[in-house]
């Protein structure tokens, strides 16, 4: 209690528990993770510390950070959309088509991120107009928007965008840093900002903790979460652009299983699968542990499947970790 | 609410009676009982997994590992049958259940005991098992010529007009319904959905039953398993690779609800055939497969917009009218 009297200015995340020392410190064992994957990797690996290799490394995980932010504030709010992937493989299949109209680079980014806008309206428009679960409704468009794909393309790949489109995807700003890892660089601050230091921020952790309080304090819920769908579309139809723009084609296959990558990301993040509690700290963090995992892997020669396996793992591992220490400290007292 | 409830799985059936004669007239034929036979023997395996995994809904849980499960179990008995050929086909049967009854455990006490939310648990196990196939197989396949001849036919051996896959399925199914109606165990199951706290009080372990449902979906999934690699011929890391969601698809079809404590085994195998009978219908009347996801993906949305018609509403009103301040 003294506790809470001290933080008057503050209003906590979640009501005290146990788990709330560790949870508040999540994003600090996140970094010493990080730190000793970076010094395990250099030692493994003589190939590990170029500044070069360090920028490829960055690509196999900046395009599914992205949707990891928005997909943390989705988290929060208690809500989850399992459609990113398919969302980006229908956004890459409508630029595709827009090629084959002469369209050139503006408008191809245009129509990219606004298909993935429109897809999130569709979800959001289920889960709060119709009041569904958003797990079911998004497992049904997982499958509605990458089959949409699969009609258009089949086995078919579309090819030849322009060189201007490829910018985004391969071009680097300044010497090694490249512009995926810039533009999310700046994203995180963005919805650092706008979870941390917001009243639409603060509303989402309300809604995460207690959809039918925040209703009666005047949070308008069902805005808040339509909203966070949008922008989980919109954060998709950007990696989507990012995506297309450097592998240079489009296959209804592209991305094929990331939304688990991405939920993993979260997860690992500290952010509470149940809602209510996370930071977009964490959330960047677990991103860069991902990140170095596979590629330190991949240096070794570890196969991508075997991989899988370490972040599988890993991901159970972070989350029983302070549950288990909560139960022997219980058990001790 | 008893009506209700049977009415769901009625229209489900009618839409499949309907769509069967539908696609009739387009191609004469398909609602012959050979071809109807053929569909159920299709879609044995996900009527098998729908059971399961329903199990795991009812607690108001969800399994997304039975697809890599199953992949893992089947490659395992595969491996078995291909290094030790002379092992009669059922006792690689018995492996492949308790194969997965220990990758299902392995779910369940991380739920139980540990208290993970159950999405969080077996998407992990989801990539860990799937992992795990291509390090025993060493990145290999079991190819059709390394597996017995008893292993290849035990699924195909017909019995009373039918092979024996489908009746693998008829057999689940009959042992599933005694399970979830018949028993303390089934009951508890559908109690602990309905209302966790109050099944506390009624003297059900909740943890415990949970471990459970978890073991069954397992099991299954386990078993089909070897029922897969048998159909298919073949062990591989790919096998039934994004399979989960087509099972959750099926018991969201079939009016299971992901909030728990609601669904009929009937319609859990309802769904499974909705979603057979699509797949089978496609080539017939010329749609290029290629279209089967997207319909599929709008068939479950379909359904679950449905769905909650009969589930939310009185909840919903009553906090829109106490919540309005006018």
């Amino acid at each position: 209690m003294s506790d809470a009297a001290s933080t008057t200015r503050h209003i906590p995340n979640r009501l005290d528990s146990p788990l709330r020392g560790a949870l508040l410190s999540w994003p600090s064992l996140l970094l010493v993770v990080a730190v000793i994957l970076f010094v395990v990797n250099s030692f493994a690996s003589p190939y590990f510390l170029s500044p070069w290799s360090l920028s490829d490394a960055t690509f196999n995980f900046t395009e599914k950070a992205i949707i990891a932010l928005a997909m943390a504030l989705l988290i929060v709010s208690g809500e989850i959309d399992l459609s990113v992937a398919s969302i980006i493989a229908l956004a890459s299949t409508a630029m595709g088509m827009a090629l084959q109209f002469g369209i050139d680079t503006p408008g191809l980014v245009l129509i990219g991120i606004g298909t993935g806008l429109i897809c999130g309206m569709f979800n959001g428009l289920l889960v709060t107009g119709l009041g569904l679960p958003s797990i079911v409704v998004t497992i049904g468009t997982l499958s509605f928007f990458r089959g949409l794909s699969f009609m258009v393309l089949g086995d078919q790949a579309f090819k030849g965008y322009p060189e201007s489109f490829a910018y985004f995807g391969q071009g680097y700003v300044w010497w090694v840093v490249s512009f995926e890892f810039v533009l999310f660089l700046a994203l995180a601050v963005l919805f650092y900002v706008v979870l941390h230091r917001t009243n639409f921020g603060r509303h989402v952790f309300v809604i995460g903790n207690n959809s039918i309080a925040a209703r009666f304090s005047g949070v308008r819920v069902e805005r808040v979460k339509f909203l966070l769908f949008c922008l989980t579309g919109l954060m998709s139809g950007i990696a989507s652009v990012l995506l297309t723009s450097r592998l240079a084609s489009t296959r209804p296959s592209i991305a094929l299983g990331w939304e688990l990558e991405v939920v993993t990301m979260v997860v690992l993040g500290g952010v509470a699968i149940l809602g209510g509690a996370g930071t977009i700290q964490g959330v960047v963090l677990a991103a860069f542990i991902m990140g170095l995992v596979t590629f330190g892997l991949g240096l070794l020669n570890v196969p991508g499947i075997v991989m899988s396996i370490f972040i599988g793992a890993l991901l159970i591992f972070v989350i029983a970790l302070p549950i288990v220490f909560r139960m022997v400290r219980e058990r001790r007292t | 609410m008893k009506s209700l409830l049977r009415a769901r799985e009625l229209w489900l059936a009618v839409i499949i009676v309907a769509m069967v004669t539908a696609i009739n007239f387009r191609a004469p034929g398909f609602a012959a009982p050979a071809n109807l036979a053929g569909i159920l023997n299709d879609t044995s395996i996900l009527i098998i997994l729908a059971l399961g995994q329903m199990a795991v809904i009812l607690t108001r849980c969800i399994d997304l590992s039975v697809a890599s499960n199953l992949a893992l179990s089947g490659m395992i008995v595969a491996l078995v049958n291909a290094a030790y050929p002379e092992v009669p086909v059922q006792l690689l049967m018995i492996l492949a259940v308790g194969c997965g009854l220990v990758f299902g455990a392995f779910n369940g006490v991380l739920v139980w005991l540990l208290g993970i939310p159950a999405i969080v648990v077996t998407l992990g196990t989801l990539t860990i098992y799937r992992g795990l196939i291509f390090l025993i197989a060493g990145g290999q396949w079991v190819n059709a010529d390394q597996l017995s001849e008893d292993f290849v036919q035990f699924t195909r051996i017909e019995m009373l007009g039918l092979p024996l896959l489908s009746w693998y399925a008829v057999l689940a199914a009959a042992l599933f319904f005694v399970v979830m109606t018949r028993t303390s165990l089934g009951r508890s199951i559908y109690a602990i959905g309905v209302n966790p706290v109050a099944s506390v009080y009624a003297g059900i372990n909740v943890g415990r039953t949970t471990f459970v449902a978890f073991c069954i979906s397992g099991m299954l999934s386990g078993f089909c398993g070897y029922l897969w690699v048998s159909r298919y011929v073949i062990g591989s890391v790919e096998v039934a690779k994004g399979y989960e969601l087509t099972v959750v698809a099926a018991c969201v079809i079939g009016g299971i609800s992901i909030a728990g404590g609601v669904g009929t085994f009937a319609g859990a195998i309802l769904g499974a055939l909705f979603l057979g009978v699509i797949n089978s219908a496609l080539p017939v009347i010329n749609i290029s497969p290629f279209w089967q996801m997207a319909i599929s993906g709008a068939a479950i949305i379909m359904a679950v917009v449905l769905n909650a018609r009969g589930e939310k509403r009185g909840n919903r009103i009553i906090l829109r009218q106490t919540g309005e301040p006018s």
